[in-house]
């Protein structure tokens, strides 16, 4: 479970996000959406400690994102962020190497090699593996991220908008693997904009607006006519479709 | 998926021993300091010998200092174009020297122990760097070109405040800082040697073992920081690092400006045909040992085969202004 408690964040002056109170359940998908600059990213960082926190609390599985050892932070979460270049030149399989980071700390055992190769696999890069990443296309590398992220193996697993890039066959891929982890006892919180993936995918969502959280519950009740044109100034349409809900914004 | 065609995925690449850079680079060393002991010797074997081998104890600890501050530098700021030099790390040394005389006098300065005067010099210059520089890159500066120009405008400035203390204090002593604001190579300030030596050994196990550490650093900040890394820290340790190293190469020779450039370039080809990434663990040892190779060879050449003592530093510093032009233009900034 991650509980968020009165959390406010502000960059010179201009306030981010204001007073955000939620609980993420452990165990599930959460799916964070609003429209851009809602502050998704914002809040997700900070769950990621990846930038510190000005006010209020997180706490992921008990601890502490601000005082708990950050390295034991790092085999409990795994974070992508949005923008996901690295700065040093890398082959596809370093990268993915560095997801055992945590575990191993620069001397990778048995274990560590066969879960990289295994992140490998499971996002067919297995005949990418020698390519440096300039050297891919914008979805070869998002998944290459996804793996490093996958080989961490940590029970939470933060990604924003883990679906940039990715064509509709890798999109699907990749919810279902989230959903796998789930089933494996795991929980994931992804940024999402496309509103069906979260409604197909997700177990609960957290809608956000002007740095503060509109609505959260599951899809059923968040994915609502009301509630979506009210987060994104829009008329929206929700139809179902296999006993979820559908939306229609395109029109 | 198209992509699934099968395909060795090495996570390392093994080299045979031959085939290894680290080794070849050694032995060139080897040979080279073979030859600089040497050479053409005759007469008072014991004495030139002597005086030789110390020479080339400053050129070892110059060499590995310039090259291992360098990389640990560019890793932490992400390009390969700033050096400590560039930012005016040595500048700052010598302006902390000035400073020194100038507050404990020319006479004080003097009856200190050159050891003491080192240690004393080297630990204030590390604290004035973190606070100058850790601000400057504790974010993760992405700015490289405000980065020079604050590097020109720190390095002028202390350039200047040296200058001036030293005209307020001394219109002799005017002269000597100014002698100082070059290298010299051949006259290498060798009573500080054994004690420059110990501090380099030290300051390159430190880096040695911060090497894995600095490959997680080069990712950027955001996934340091994910993976568990404590990356502040991390940032002030290598430049702690630094600091220590720069005085040791300025102390011993002056400031050098863009060797550190070059021999940074050349380690990263090096090491990236060697293991397709900056892995620190073959980085920093490829780079000083190509440090050491350049400086002992060449200041072979320039002081036995064509009697020009002083020209080396000349040399390697034009060279290396012209590899920071070549760098600028062909925008190879990261
Ligand atoms: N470094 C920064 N300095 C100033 N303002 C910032 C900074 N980073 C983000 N913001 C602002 O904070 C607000 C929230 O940004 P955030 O990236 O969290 O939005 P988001 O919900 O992830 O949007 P998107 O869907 O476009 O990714 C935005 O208004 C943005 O302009
Ligand atoms: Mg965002």
């Amino acid at each position: 479970m991650i509980e968020i408690k009165n959390v406010s964040y502000a960059i010179g002056g201009a306030k981010i996000l204001q007073d955000i109170n939620t609980v993420i359940p452990k165990g599930s998908v959460t799916a964070l959406i609003g429209p851009n600059g809602a502050g998704k990213s914002s809040l997700l960082n900070l769950i990621g400690r990846i930038e510190p926190l000005q006010t209020g609390t997180i706490d992921v599985d008990g601890q502490n994102v601000t005082t708990s050892h950050s390295g034991r932070l790092a085999r409990t979460m795994a974070f992508l962020g949005q923008h996901t270049a690295v700065a040093s030149r890398l082959r596809v399989s370093e990268l993915v190497a560095f997801g055992r980071w945590p575990h191993c700390h620069g001397r990778p055992g048995p274990e560590d090699h066969e879960k990289v190769a295994d992140a490998i696999a499971q996002f067919s890069l297995r005949g990418l593996a020698d390519r440096f990443l300039d050297e891919l296309s914008g979805g070869q590398a998002q998944r290459a991220h996804l793996a490093m992220t996958f080989a961490q193996d940590t029970p939470w697993v933060l990604l924003d908008e883990p679906l940039n890039n990715l064509d509709m066959a890798h999109s699907r891929i990749l919810m279902r693997k989230l959903s796998d982890l789930r089933d494996a006892g795991k929980s994931v919180v992804i940024v999402v904009h496309d509103l069906n993936q979260a409604a197909a995918w997700a177990d609960h969502l957290v809608a956000m607006k002007h740095g503060r959280v509109v609505v959260s519950g599951a899809p059923d009740e968040v994915l609502t006519p009301d509630w979506l044109s009210a987060l994104y100034d829009t008329e929206v349409q929700v139809l179902r479709y296999a006993d979820r809900p559908l939306v229609l914004s395109h029109v | 998926m198209s992509d699934t065609v099968i395909a060795p995925s090495q996570t390392q690449r093994r080299f045979p021993l031959w085939r290894n850079p680290i080794l070849w680079l050694f032995l060139l060393l080897i040979l080279s300091c073979a030859m600089w002991l040497f050479q053409g010797i005759s007469g008072n074997y014991d004495f030139i010998l002597m005086l030789r081998a110390k020479k080339l104890g400053a050129l070892i600890c110059v060499g590995a200092a310039v090259a291992v501050s360098t990389v640990i530098f560019q890793t932490v700021s992400a390009n390969r174009i700033l050096t400590p030099s560039i930012m005016g790390f040595d500048a700052l040394y010598v302006m902390m020297q000035t400073l020194l005389v100038a507050s404990l006098g020319v006479a004080g300065f003097a009856a200190l122990a050159s050891a003491p005067k080192f240690l004393l010099e080297t630990g204030l210059m590390t604290g004035l760097a973190l606070a100058l520089f850790g601000t400057l890159l504790h974010r993760g500066a992405r700015d490289i070109a405000r980065m020079i120009l604050t590097g020109v405008i720190l390095g002028t400035l202390f350039r200047a405040g040296s200058g001036l203390l030293a005209r307020l204090m001394d219109p002799n002593a005017y002269a000597t800082v100014q002698s100082v604001s070059f290298a010299n190579f051949a006259r290498a300030q060798t009573d500080v040697l054994s004690i420059a030596a110990v501090v380099t050994a030290l300051a390159l196990a430190a880096a040695i073992w911060l090497g894995p550490r600095l490959d997680v650093l080069a990712l950027g900040r955001e996934r340091a920081i994910s993976l568990g890394l404590p990356h502040a820290r991390i940032v002030i340790l290598a430049l702690v690092l630094v600091a220590i190293l720069v005085s040791v190469s300025t102390a011993l020779v002056g400031p050098v400006a863009f060797f550190g450039l070059i021999v940074a370039g050349l380690a990263h080809m090096i090491s990236n045909h060697m293991t397709g990434g900056a892995r620190h663990r073959v980085l920093l040892p490829v780079s000083a040992l190509v440090a050491i190779t350049i400086l002992v060879v060449g200041q072979t050449v320039f002081e036995r085969l064509l009697g020009q003592q002083a020209t080396l530093s000349v040399v390697i510093e034009f060279a290396g202004g012209l590899f920071f032009l070549w760098l600028l233009l062909k925008g190879k900034i990261r």
